[in-house]
């Protein structure tokens, strides 16, 4: 049997049916939704959209540009340790793009890529908040303040152990 | 819960709050820095020598982020600062002994300081919106509920909603989200527009790079907007709200969803609140990664389960905003002032701030400057005072070359606007704008052409795509400022800029295109001479655009150690220790200027 891109399997687990219950009948509860599935499986798969869409009574193509709209959801998954660079202005004047620089070539990945084998996926992203560290970094929910390349090297080796 | 019940749990903890309890900063600059393992640490400490009068308790942002870890004792006001996970036992240890432990404390002009608002970094503040941040738990409402938390909602609930109004608007209080709307008026057309259903919302989506007093705010003091929330619901006649906060500030996320849960318990949310007939119910929505959702109608958009596409403006939102019912939408520091403006009156707010701009505001400051932090200063207060006296100036020894305010949307202050006195006005006549408080602070090694550009590629990429002008515009500008800083500039590309600028703002549906070329207006208005340096000379007087910069050895001066080729991360030196000057391989080099600062005898130079 032949899937279409992206599906896996039309599998329906109970944490989908739990997120879309308790979403069913929230007005504008999509977006919180869809926040749960992408925590909890790393992206939102075709399945996951065509069974909201049923269950909360919303069109496919409504998710889908939903989805799409906000930088936070993503229809591919994303590797075991997603690294996002701070690009707010606090951390681009302390040298942020130095840093992003330098994961790119340890990484050999570009900007939204996924290494090769899952492990990693890098981001640029908007303030975070963090200025008082720039320039800072996430990894995951872990939050890395004052960087410069020999961090990055630091932690690129760290997290290679993981 | 009625008022007796409340003064009770205020007396209660007033107490608690005069005990010896060493506060560990909690906020996310601090958490990063490993305050959580202090925290857990100092506990582990505590118990050891058995002394349970001695309470360990997390708060929020002090503000001076630059020396985080934080830690103060209180109630003498000892402040710690880089406190690591290991100095706990050492803490405890004074604290007992009642010796404050000198080698934390912070050092002025080569004095010891003691106190926190002893230190040159407070001194010039007045806290109103951070307040509590530093001084309770903001996990515990037991604790706001001691510094007089709910007394303002029980007082609004004994006026009538006209009066509130009228207390607000007597305040001067604007909107601290950047545009500056008297928020009394706000109230008042919501509070006007006739209709059963009405919704109160709050903007948490602090969007501008460089901005992070909302998130302290929520972080350190959830329960001073939710209180706010409910007068306003109060004083419009709102039964639901909504607070519209970043999925990015997972801790702001956590500390209200536990208030809001706190204040329901207590009956401070709910139905017939204080018994007087009030229900307010308040939910949490989370934003998804899109700079537009901090404009208002764009974030009803997005609470609605859409694009946060904005729509067209009329109708505002005081008459049909989210679900097409009157909604008032305030910013987060702009609530976080209502509850002091109703407990002590409109009139002494008014007494604070410049003729136009009342009371305070709380800036980022962030960038090439010493004191990183958030400072809450009067309006009026001029630029100087906040980058020298209170963030203590440029490191390094370097030249202040401009400030920059109002994120994507604002503009760059030069040095020679240092003394102007910071309010809604006196900036926007300088050709920046007051924002949500984000100060970046940039030294001379900063180019102004490659900073536009940096703001340019925030616009384009945050553009939702809907309205061409802001779409297409933005995108021209920026493909006409990446030649300039690459060298191949031409010729009247800098009115084009303008004209381009000057169109977009006036066609642009929303806020995000209407100011987006801020930034590159206010650059050339202050630094024409940059612009014109890349364009005719090919040449970056700042030495920050790479495709116009070279890094070069002199060879006069170079002692051939090897030290620089040692460094470079990606091998474009060559030479032999002592066999000769070492060289730039110009091809390789990819000019992150690591070799300058590593050269022990200055010979490395762009």
């Amino acid at each position: 049997m032949k899937h279409c891109e992206g599906c896996d399997g039309c599998k329906i687990d109970s944490k989908l049916e739990t997120i879309a219950k308790k979403y069913k009948g929230v007005k504008g509860g999509i977006i919180g939704a869809l926040h749960e599935v992408q925590d909890t499986y790393g992206y939102i798969s075709t399945t996951a959209q065509k069974y909201l869409s049923k269950e909360l009574d919303i069109p496919m193509s409504e998710i889908y540009g939903i989805i799409t709209f906000y930088s936070r959801f993503s229809l591919k998954p994303k590797g075991k340790y997603n690294i996002q660079v701070c690009m707010g202005t606090a951390c681009y004047v302390k040298g942020s793009e130095k840093v992003l620089n330098r994961f790119k070539e340890k990484l050999q990945i570009e900007e939204g890529q996924t290494t090769k084998d899952g492990k990693f996926s890098l981001e640029a992203v908007r303030c975070i908040g963090a200025c008082g560290l720039a320039p800072a970094i996430v990894i995951n929910k872990e939050v890395y303040g004052k960087m410069d390349v020999k961090k990055v090297d630091e932690l690129v080796e760290e997290y290679s152990k993981k | 819960m009625d008022i007796k019940e409340l003064n009770k749990i205020k007396e209660k903890y007033s107490d608690v709050l005069k005990k010896k309890r060493i506060m560990v900063c909690s906020g996310t600059g601090c958490t990063s820095s490993k305050s959580d393992v202090l925290l857990a640490n100092l506990k582990k400490e505590v118990k050891a020598a058995n002394k349970a009068d001695i309470l360990v308790e997390k708060t929020g942002c002090f503000g001076f982020c630059a020396k985080g870890p934080i830690v103060v004792i209180d109630p003498d006001e000892i402040f710690y600062e880089m406190v690591k996970p290991d100095d706990a036992a050492d803490i405890v240890k004074s604290v007992i002994d009642k010796k404050p432990l000198e080698r934390l404390l912070a050092k002025e002009q080569d004095k010891l300081v003691k106190k926190w608002h002893e230190l040159n970094f407070y001194n010039k503040q007045k806290r109103i919106a951070l307040k509590n941040c530093g001084t309770i738990n903001p996990e515990k409402i037991e604790e706001y509920i001691a510094v007089d938390g709910y007394q303002a909602l029980y007082k609004a609930l004994n006026m009538s909603r006209d009066e509130v109004i009228e207390e607000i608007s007597l305040s001067g209080l604007r909107g601290r989200g950047g545009a500056g709307f008297p928020t009394g008026k706000k109230w008042l057309f919501t509070k006007n527009s006739e209709n059963k259903e009405k919704y109160v919302c709050c903007n948490a989506d602090e969007g501008d790079p460089g901005a992070f007093m909302d998130r302290s705010i929520l972080e350190g003091d959830p329960h001073s907007v939710i209180e706010a929330m409910a007068i306003a619901a109060y004083a419009v006649g709102a039964e639901q709200g909504y607070i519209y906060v970043r999925a990015e500030y997972p801790i702001a996320v956590e500390r209200l969803t536990i208030a809001i849960k706190q204040a329901k318990e207590k009956g401070l949310l709910g139905k017939n609140i204080f018994g007087k007939g009030l229900n307010f119910e308040l939910e949490l929505r989370l934003g998804a990664g899109a700079f537009v959702c901090g404009e208002e109608t764009a974030l009803m958009n997005s609470i609605e389960g859409k694009r946060g596409e904005p729509r067209p403006r009329p109708p505002f939102p005081a008459v049909k905003g989210l679900f097409e019912r009157p909604t008032l939408l305030n910013n987060v520091e702009t609530y976080a002032n209502v509850p002091k403006i109703i407990l002590n009156g409109g009139k002494w707010y008014q007494s604070i701030g410049t003729k136009n701009s009342k009371g305070t505001k709380v800036f980022a400051l962030g960038g090439n400057i010493n004191n990183v932090g958030l400072v809450e200063v009067p309006m009026g207060t001029t630029l100087r005072e906040i980058v020298y006296d209170i963030g203590g100036g440029v490191p390094g020894g370097k030249r202040f070359k401009a400030a920059q305010t109002g994120g994507p949307s604002g503009g760059c202050i030069p040095a020679k606007y240092l003394d102007t006195p910071i309010d809604y006005e006196s900036l926007s006549e300088i050709g920046s704008m007051m924002g949500s408080g984000g100060l970046i602070v940039m030294d001379e090694s900063k180019c102004m052409v490659n900073l536009a550009k940096f703001f340019l590629e925030f616009t384009v990429d945050e553009s939702c795509g809907k309205c061409p002008p802001c779409r297409i515009g933005t995108k021209r500008m920026l493909e006409i400022l990446t030649r300039i800083t690459e060298g191949k500039g031409k010729e009247g590309d800098i009115e084009k800029l303008e004209r381009l600028a000057e169109n977009i703002k006036k066609a642009s549906l929303c806020g995000l295109g209407q100011t987006a070329p801020n930034p590159v207006l206010s650059t050339i208005k202050y630094f024409r001479d940059e612009y014109e340096a890349h364009i005719k000379e090919k040449r970056c007087p700042a030495g920050e655009c790479k495709a116009l910069t070279q890094v070069h050895i002199d060879p006069e001066k170079c002692k051939q150690c090897g030290i620089c080729a040692k460094n470079c991360p990606v091998g474009a030196i060559d030479g032999e220790v002592r066999k000769g000057p070492f060289k730039i391989n110009q091809d390789k080099c990819i000019k992150c200027g690591i070799c300058i600062t590593k050269c022990p005898f200055k010979a490395i130079s762009k």
